[in-house]
């Protein structure tokens, strides 16, 4: 018997024809042509709420809609509204306009509007700064000034237990939270309370989040609003350095990112792909407790593809396609920096370190003295 | 006197119960349908009616009727509306306390069709007293063996349950008040896909308003062509109309559909004229969410033609000259309310009942309220006007579901009609902020 083929649907993206298989939304649609030619990467909507990983994700946060001009190659009829392009599936001839529609990206700059206006904007002191999705959005759709004059939402503190921080004014509800709390355990733990732009994320009568998988939601986060206790105000972190690294670990896969300020590992999230998203979900012992480089088995420094700040210094793709000479001078010069060199930051490790020079120093002189 | 269909034996003492209801006709609909029909028939006769969804979308209901998926194996369900909260907007109330067992055998002929052994009734949290009378009125038809097992002796089931909604507003919209029956939050569903596929418990479901179902006894008994007959074009039939606001006699009323405004708003049968001494100054035909009239809109239309209660003629112009039918809520205007404090009101409103599911209308709802709160109170300034008319355009359209188009519309069609109120409460904020100031200007007034 020969395999039977499911029919391809084909599907016009922005000028570009892909094949994708039935059921495919027109969000994936775009990433699998940013993924066959990382060129086009920026034709992929953005998605704040979405996360393919969690089922019922998507369709919330109105970021990701894009035109349909086309509805299918049997009703070729436009779709009359702008369609989260996240949750809508594609069908075969259909037609959409992402980029290359003026109104679409009106919209979007709009949205990122909307997003920003009850937020605090604090990014100087938030720890998601440099890994937020917020600011990525805003950096590319959004405008340099707000037109809102009003006083903006904030939530009273709430403290959800011991390892997860809740920052409610910076959440933009994308309900993630809620559908990996759903996905990680059978008892509802973790929702989202009152309505409309008084909607907040909380757990039923401030009770705290007790599951060995609830660190998790820090991770799917798109924003500040959740955020590891163990790392607060610790570093920045495009200050630094993500490395692969797995562990025998009983409760969940072990394989996870961690990130070093030096020679200290300061804090261990799940690995993500290149839109963000988290690949395999780990458990909290691995999350928050295991600390030391003697925990883990290093696979090497981590990948960063998206063009986000951890990606700015050296792991930036475009580096590459830089000139010959500029490569050829950087190879002369590599020796000539030393990578091993731990990251000074705090005064503690600065005042370590002058003692230790100091000692160096009076080694030296009594050296040569008694010479 | 016009033909009436639902409000016809409104007034008979005790219509209530059920032996007063029989007496009037009451039941030989059920009795017809589930006797002499198929399910399919009766599916039909609502097609030929042409009735359609008194909700406020105004869909054909044997269209939506049609649309419901029928895979094997999977109960159906048909779901009825009775979360009636829109401002303006009380003749469901009305019907359901007046006359319970009318909803109750359209519901049985409508599930009969649809095929549906559970069906419910969603009614506002709010009304308990008439939620009480509801099921007063289905204990009564169960033990007259209009309900529950073999109806009839048919071996056709229908279990009737009636839910108290939690007095959401939201929870009006379909696929969040199936949500809400299920037990969750009144969020509305991404859409596709359409209840009639994946509705409640994830099976082919049909929403319809208490008033669309509560036509079928009279369809069923007189044929869905006489019910086409009444009625102009597309719009047949009879609406019920809340009428309220500056006029002689606020109420609910039967009304033939194409009946003119005018003779809706002045003549003696309906409202009765503006209050004495007073003029007409604005209108919103079809609860709070529809575009405001003002005065020169309201009885003819943009082309000068006399403007009808229909679904195409109140619509007639779009948004630039027009409104909507929509749920029937009517309140009118004179010259002593204030445009700019209404929209205001509206959008505090809309503001509190969004569901905060999705960025514009979470965002942009208590954005568009702050500012109109800014402007009424004497702190507005001019780049506001056009801050709002741009907010409600990135409103409307982008959300998923029609609150963030109902909460649009009214600001920005009152400040497409009424821009120069606006300006007056921008430019003399302190004679604006008088109790009972009102703008008089150069308005056209009725």
């Amino acid at each position: 018997m020969e395999e039977v083929k499911p029919q391809l649907l084909k599907i016009t993206f922005d000028g570009i024809e892909v094949e994708v298989e039935p059921g495919t939304t027109i969000m994936q649609a775009a990433r699998k042509i940013a993924e066959a030619d990382e060129s086009q990467g920026h034709l992929v909507p953005p998605a704040m709420c979405y996360y393919k990983p969690l089922p019922v994700s998507g369709g919330k946060c109105r970021a990701c809609l894009v035109k349909v001009s086309a509805g299918s190659a049997k009703d070729p009829r436009p779709m009359p509204k702008l369609v989260p392009s996240c949750i809508t599936q594609v069908q075969d001839g259909m037609v959409v306009e992402n980029t290359t529609n003026q109104a679409v990206l009106d919209t979007r700059k709009s949205i990122v509007e909307f997003l920003l206006i009850n937020h605090p904007l604090d990014c100087p002191i938030c720890d998601q700064a440099g890994e937020c999705h917020l600011q990525d959005f805003a950096f590319e759709h959004g405008s340099v000034k707000t037109r809102y004059e009003e006083e903006r939402r904030t939530f009273d503190k709430i403290d959800i237990g011991p390892h997860v921080q809740l920052h409610m004014t910076r959440c933009i509800l994308c309900y993630r939270c809620v559908y990996t709390a759903d996905q990680i355990t059978d008892g509802r733990v973790h929702g989202v309370m009152n309505r409309g732009d008084a909607s907040e994320i909380s757990t039923y009568i401030e009770k705290a989040i007790d599951n060995d998988f609830s660190g998790n939601v820090i991770d799917v986060c798109p924003v500040g609003a959740l955020t590891d206790k163990t790392f607060r105000f610790k570093n920045r972190v495009w200050f630094s350095k993500p490395e692969d690294a797995h562990r025998d670990c009983d409760k969940c896969c072990g394989k996870t990112t961690v990130w070093y300020r030096g020679d200290e590992i300061i804090r261990v999230t799940a690995r993500k792909n290149t839109w963000g998203e988290v690949n395999d979900f780990i458990c909290n012992t691995c999350r928050f407790e295991k600390k030391k480089t003697s925990d883990w088995v290093l696979e090497g420094p981590t990948k960063v593809k998206r063009s986000s700040v951890i990606s700015a210094n050296k792991y930036r793709k475009d580096l590459v396609a830089k000139p010959d000479f500029a490569l050829k001078l950087a190879a002369s010069q590599f020796k000539n920096i030393d990578d091993s060199r731990p990251y000074v930051t705090d005064e503690e490790t600065i005042r370590h370190q002058s003692i230790e020079n100091n000692d160096k120093a009076n080694h030296r002189s009594l050296a040569a003295n008694n010479n | 006197m016009a033909r009436k269909i639902l409000t016809e034996h409104i007034n008979v003492p005790g219509i209530e119960t059920f032996d007063v209801y029989r007496k009037q006709g009451g039941y030989t609909a059920v009795e017809k349908a589930i006797k002499t029909m198929t399910p399919e028939e009766v599916v039909e006769e609502a097609k030929k009616s042409g009735v359609r969804g008194r909700g406020g979308a105004g869909f054909p209901m044997g269209m939506k009727w049609g649309f419901l998926a029928k895979p094997e194996g999977v109960p159906r369900y048909l779901v009825c509306n009775a979360d009636e909260s829109e401002p303006g907007t009380f003749k469901d109330h009305h019907l359901m306390k007046s006359i319970p067992h009318l909803l109750i055998e359209g519901m049985i002929i409508s599930s009969f069709a649809l095929g549906a052994n559970k069906s419910f009734i969603y009614v506002r949290g709010e009304l308990m007293y008439v939620i009480r009378i509801l099921e007063k009125a289905i204990a009564e038809a169960k033990a007259q063996g209009f309900l529950g097992k073999n109806i009839l002796g048919s071996g056709y089931d229908l279990e009737l349950v009636v839910q108290p909604g939690g007095g959401a507003y939201i929870c009006g919209e379909e696929t969040a008040l199936l949500e809400s029956l299920e037990g969750k939050r009144g969020n509305p569903r991404n859409k596709p896909p359409f209840p009639a596929v994946k509705g409640l418990y994830q099976s082919p479901t049909v929403v319809n308003n208490v008033e669309s179902i509560s036509n079928m006894p009279w369809i069923i008994n007189n044929g869905g062509d006489a019910y086409a007959q009444i009625g102009i074009g597309r719009s047949t039939g009879t609406k019920l109309i809340s009428a309220s606001g500056h006029i002689q006699k606020p109420g609910v009323y039967e009304i033939e559909l194409g009946v003119s405004v005018d003779e809706f708003l002045n003549s003696d049968e309906y409202c009765g004229g503006i209050r004495k001494g007073h003029y007409l100054k604005a209108l919103v035909a079809g609860g709070s969410s529809v575009p405001i009239l003002p005065a020169n809109l309201i009885t003819k239309t943009a082309a000068g033609e006399d403007r009808l209660m229909t679904y195409e003629s109140l619509s007639d112009g779009g948004f630039a000259t027009g409104t909507m039918l929509g749920s029937g809520g009517f309140i009118v205007f004179d010259e002593t309310a204030c445009i700019v404090r209404n929209t205001w009101n509206f959008s505090r409103f809309y503001h509190h009942e969004s569901c905060g599911q999705c960025s514009p209308c979470r965002e942009g709802t208590g954005w568009m309220e702050k500012v109109l709160h800014r402007i009424e109170h004497g702190h507005g300034s001019m780049h506001d006007i056009d801050l709002l008319v741009d907010i409600s355009k990135k409103i409307e359209g982008n959300t998923i579901c029609p609150l963030g188009d109902a909460a649009a519309w009214p600001v920005a069609s009152a400040i497409r009609h009424f821009r120069d109120e606006f300006v007056w409460h921008i430019t003399h904020p302190h004679e604006a902020t008088q109790p009972g100031a009102v703008y008089m200007g150069e308005m056209v007034l009725g």
